[in-house]
C-alpha cells in the first residue's frame, strides 16, 4: 500500500484499489458510499482473513489441545493485543471482545447499574445514540437512579459549561458519546473525565464513532471505559470492543454466565476465570476478530494521524459546497475543525428520505432517518435529516457527485438548479 | 451490476415522483383535524418516523370526511392526502375494500391495476417497486384501517412494524 506520509493526504486510488465493493456500479452508476457512520466497506485484507481463517485453521478457541486450536487461539489472541495497542491501553486483559458497541454498554450498564440506588445520577449527553441511553434508562427503572443530561451549546456542541451544569455530587456514572454519529461534533471527554473524577463517579466513552476517525487514547481521555465497533472501521460485523481499566473490571460481576468465563464450577457455585475471559461467556466471534486484526493492521499501516486528516479535509471540502446549496441546512458545530467525518442536513423542504431514494438513483449511498438519535432530533428541532458520512477511501469527486444528486432532487420538487 | 429484476424492468426515478403524487406533498388536501370527526387514530413507522394522525367523521354507516395531520416523506404524506379524497363520501364497506386493494397495490409490483378501479391512488403503484419506501405508502392506510375497524366494533391485529392505535372515539 502506498499510502502517503503521515498528516498528508492519502493516496485514495491506491486504497480503493484494495475494496473490492467500490469497483461495482449502483443503478447503472459508480458507487459513491457515503454512509460509514453506519458502516465501513472491508478491504481485501479483511474479507481474505475471513475466509483463510475458515479454510485453513477453524477450531474452537482456548480449550483445544490439538494444532488447530492452537494456532486459532494464538490469533485470536494476538488481536486482543493489537486492539490494546490501537488505543494504548497499559495491557491485553483490559480488552474484551463483545458483539458490538451496544453489547459494550449493556455490559457495563447491566453490572455498574446494579450498584446504584435510588436517586444515585447517570450523565448522558443530548446526542446520545440509542445504545448508550435505552440500557441506561432500563437501570434507571430497576434501580430508582435518575438520568441526567449535558445539554447542547448554541454550537451545538456539548461542552465544559454544559457538562459542568449536569455533573455534581450525586453523579456515579458518567456515559458520554466522544464523537456524534449526528453532528459529528467530538466532546471534550478529558475534561469532562476530570470533573467526573472529581465527584467519584465512573468514566464511560461511547467511541464507536471516534476509534473510527481520530486517534483514540484512553490514557489521554482519561476514561476508565470505552465501547466501539470493529464494522465501523473495516473490520467484520458481530465485533465489539469494551475496555476497561484492569482493576475496575476486575471488580465488576460478570455479564452473561456460562463456559470459557468460569474457573471452577461446583453444582452449587463458580469462581470466575481470570481477566479478560471472565466476560467472555461461550464460543466468541473467533473469525471475525481475528479479520478485525486485518483492519486494524490496514489502518495502523496508513496512521490514524492521516486519516484523520484526510477525513478533516474531506469533511470541510463537504460543508464548503453544502453550505453553497440554498435552502440547506447543516446541523452540528459550524466550524469544520470542530467536527469530522459526518454531515447531516436538511435540503429545502424534501424530506429526508426523498433525498436518499433519489441520491441512491445516481449511485450515492447516504443515511437519512432519525440516525438512532430521536431524542437529539427532538433538540435539534427535526423529524429526521438526511447525513453523508466519509472514510479513507472516499474522494472529492464523491462529494461533488452528492450535491450534483442534491441539485437533481431539488429539480424533482420543483426547485430551479 | 444490477439485479436481474431491474435489467429486465428497470426502474425508474418517475415510477415513484408521479406529478399526482408531489402535487398532493405540496398541496395537502384536508390537512388538519375535523371538528365532526367521530374517530381519531395515529400511527408511525418507527423505522423512519413519519407519523400520521388522521381524524374521520363516520355518519351512518359512511365515511363523511377525513382530516389528517403529520409529518414524514412526500410517500407518507401523499399517500394520506390523496387517501383522505377517495374514501369520503363511502361506505364503511367499501372504505375498507379499497384500502384492501391499495395495500395490495403498495405492496405487490406485479399488481393488475385494470382489475379494480382506483383513480388517482393508482399514482401510487409505482411505491411497489421501491420495497424500502412501501412502509411509508402503507403507514396512513394502517391508520384508516385501525380507526375503520373501531368503528364497525372490531379489533385490528397489532402490526408491531407499523404501530397504530386509536386515540379517541
Ligand atoms: C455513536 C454511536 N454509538 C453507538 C453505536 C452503536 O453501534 P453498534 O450498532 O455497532 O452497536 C453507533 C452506531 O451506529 C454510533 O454511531
Amino acid at each position: 500500500m502506498t499510502a502517503a506520509t503521515k498528516g498528508t493526504p492519502l493516496d485514495t486510488a491506491a486504497i480503493r484499489a484494495q475494496f473490492p465493493i467500490l469497483a461495482r456500479e449502483v443503478h447503472g452508476h459508480p458507487l459513491v458510499y457515503l454512509d460509514n457512520a453506519a458502516t465501513t466497506q472491508k478491504p481485501q485484507a479483511v474479507i481474505d482473513a475471513l475466509t483463510g481463517y475458515y479454510s485453513t485453521m477453524n477450531a474452537n478457541i482456548h480449550r483445544g489441545l490439538h494444532t488447530l486450536a492452537e494456532e486459532a487461539t494464538a490469533a485470536y489472541e494476538h488481536v486482543r493485543k493489537q486492539v490494546a495497542e490501537f488505543i494504548g491501553a497499559s495491557s491485553h486483559r483490559e480488552v474484551v471482545f463483545t458483539r458490538n458497541t451496544t453489547e459494550s454498554l449493556n455490559l457495563l450498564a447491566y453490572t455498574l447499574g446494579a450498584r446504584l440506588k435510588p436517586g444515585d445520577e447517570i450523565v448522558l449527553t443530548a446526542a446520545e445514540h440509542h445504545s448508550n441511553l435505552v440500557p441506561w434508562q432500563l437501570v434507571t427503572q430497576r434501580t430508582g437512579a435518575v438520568l441526567r443530561f449535558i445539554e447542547l451549546n448554541d454550537d451545538q456542541q456539548i461542552d465544559v459549561d454544559t457538562a459542568r451544569a449536569a455533573i455534581n455530587a450525586n453523579t456515579r456514572i458518567v456515559s458520554i458519546v466522544h464523537m456524534s454519529n449526528v453532528l459529528g461534533s467530538i466532546a471534550p471527554v478529558a475534561e469532562i473525565a476530570e470533573m467526573a473524577r472529581a465527584v467519584g463517579a465512573t468514566m464511560i466513552v461511547d467511541a464507536a464513532q471516534s476509534a473510527p476517525h481520530i486517534p483514540v487514547d484512553v490514557g489521554e481521555l482519561g476514561a476508565d471505559y470505552l465501547a466501539f465497533s470493529a464494522h465501523k472501521m473495516l473490520g467484520p460485523t458481530g465485533v465489539g470492543v469494551l475496555w476497561g481499566r484492569q482493576e475496575l473490571l476486575a471488580d465488576l460481576d460478570p455479564f452473561l454466565g456460562g463456559g470459557e468465563m468460569i474457573s471452577v464450577v461446583t453444582r452449587e457455585e463458580s469462581s470466575w476465570a481470570a481477566l479478560p475471559h471472565k466476560f467472555e461467556a461461550g464460543t466468541p466471534n473467533i473469525a471475525d476478530v481475528i479479520a478485525f486484526g486485518a483492519a486494524l493492521d490496514f489502518l495502523n499501516e496508513i496512521g490514524m494521524d492521516a486519516i484523520a486528516a484526510h477525513d478533516a479535509e474531506l469533511t470541510e471540502y463537504a460543508v464548503d459546497r453544502l453550505s453553497r446549496l440554498e435552502g440547506l441546512d447543516i446541523y452540528g458545530p459550524a466550524d469544520p475543525a470542530e467536527r469530522s467525518a459526518v454531515i447531516a442536513f436538511n435540503y429545502r423542504d424534501i424530506h429526508s428520505h426523498d433525498v436518499a431514494t433519489i441520491l441512491d438513483r445516481s449511485g450515492v449511498a447516504i443515511r437519512a432517518g432519525h440516525h438512532c438519535a430521536q431524542p437529539l432530533m427532538r433538540t435539534l428541532g427535526v423529524p429526521a435529516t438526511a447525513r453523508a458520512s466519509f472514510y479513507l477511501y472516499n474522494e472529492r469527486s464523491e462529494i461533488d457527485a452528492l450535491v450534483d444528486g442534491l441539485l437533481e432532487a431539488g429539480e424533482r420538487f420543483g426547485f430551479e438548479r | 451490476m444490477t439485479s436481474n429484476r431491474e435489467s429486465q424492468n428497470p426502474i425508474d426515478l418517475d415510477d415513484l415522483y408521479r406529478d399526482v403524487i408531489l402535487d398532493h406533498y405540496r398541496s395537502p388536501r384536508n390537512r388538519g383535524a375535523r371538528d365532526d370527526a367521530t374517530i381519531s387514530a395515529e400511527g408511525f413507522n418507527p423505522s423512519c418516523g413519519d407519523e400520521i394522525q388522521l381524524s374521520v367523521a363516520i355518519l351512518d354507516g359512511t365515511v363523511n370526511g377525513l382530516g389528517f395531520g403529520g409529518s414524514g416523506c412526500s410517500i407518507s404524506q401523499s399517500s394520506a392526502s390523496m387517501m383522505t379524497e377517495a374514501m369520503t363520501g363511502r361506505s364503511l364497506e367499501s372504505a375498507r375494500e379499497m384500502s384492501k386493494h391499495v395495500q395490495q397495490m403498495l405492496t405487490d409490483d406485479t399488481f393488475d391495476l385494470d382489475a379494480v378501479d382506483l383513480g388517482d391512488l393508482e399514482a401510487l403503484s409505482g411505491v411497489a417497486k421501491f420495497p424500502v419506501r412501501i412502509k411509508c405508502g402503507l403507514l396512513a392506510w394502517k391508520v384508516l384501517d385501525q380507526a375503520l375497524a373501531n368503528a364497525s366494533g372490531e379489533s385490528v391485529s397489532d402490526d408491531s412494524d407499523i404501530p397504530t392505535r386509536v386515540t379517541s372515539g
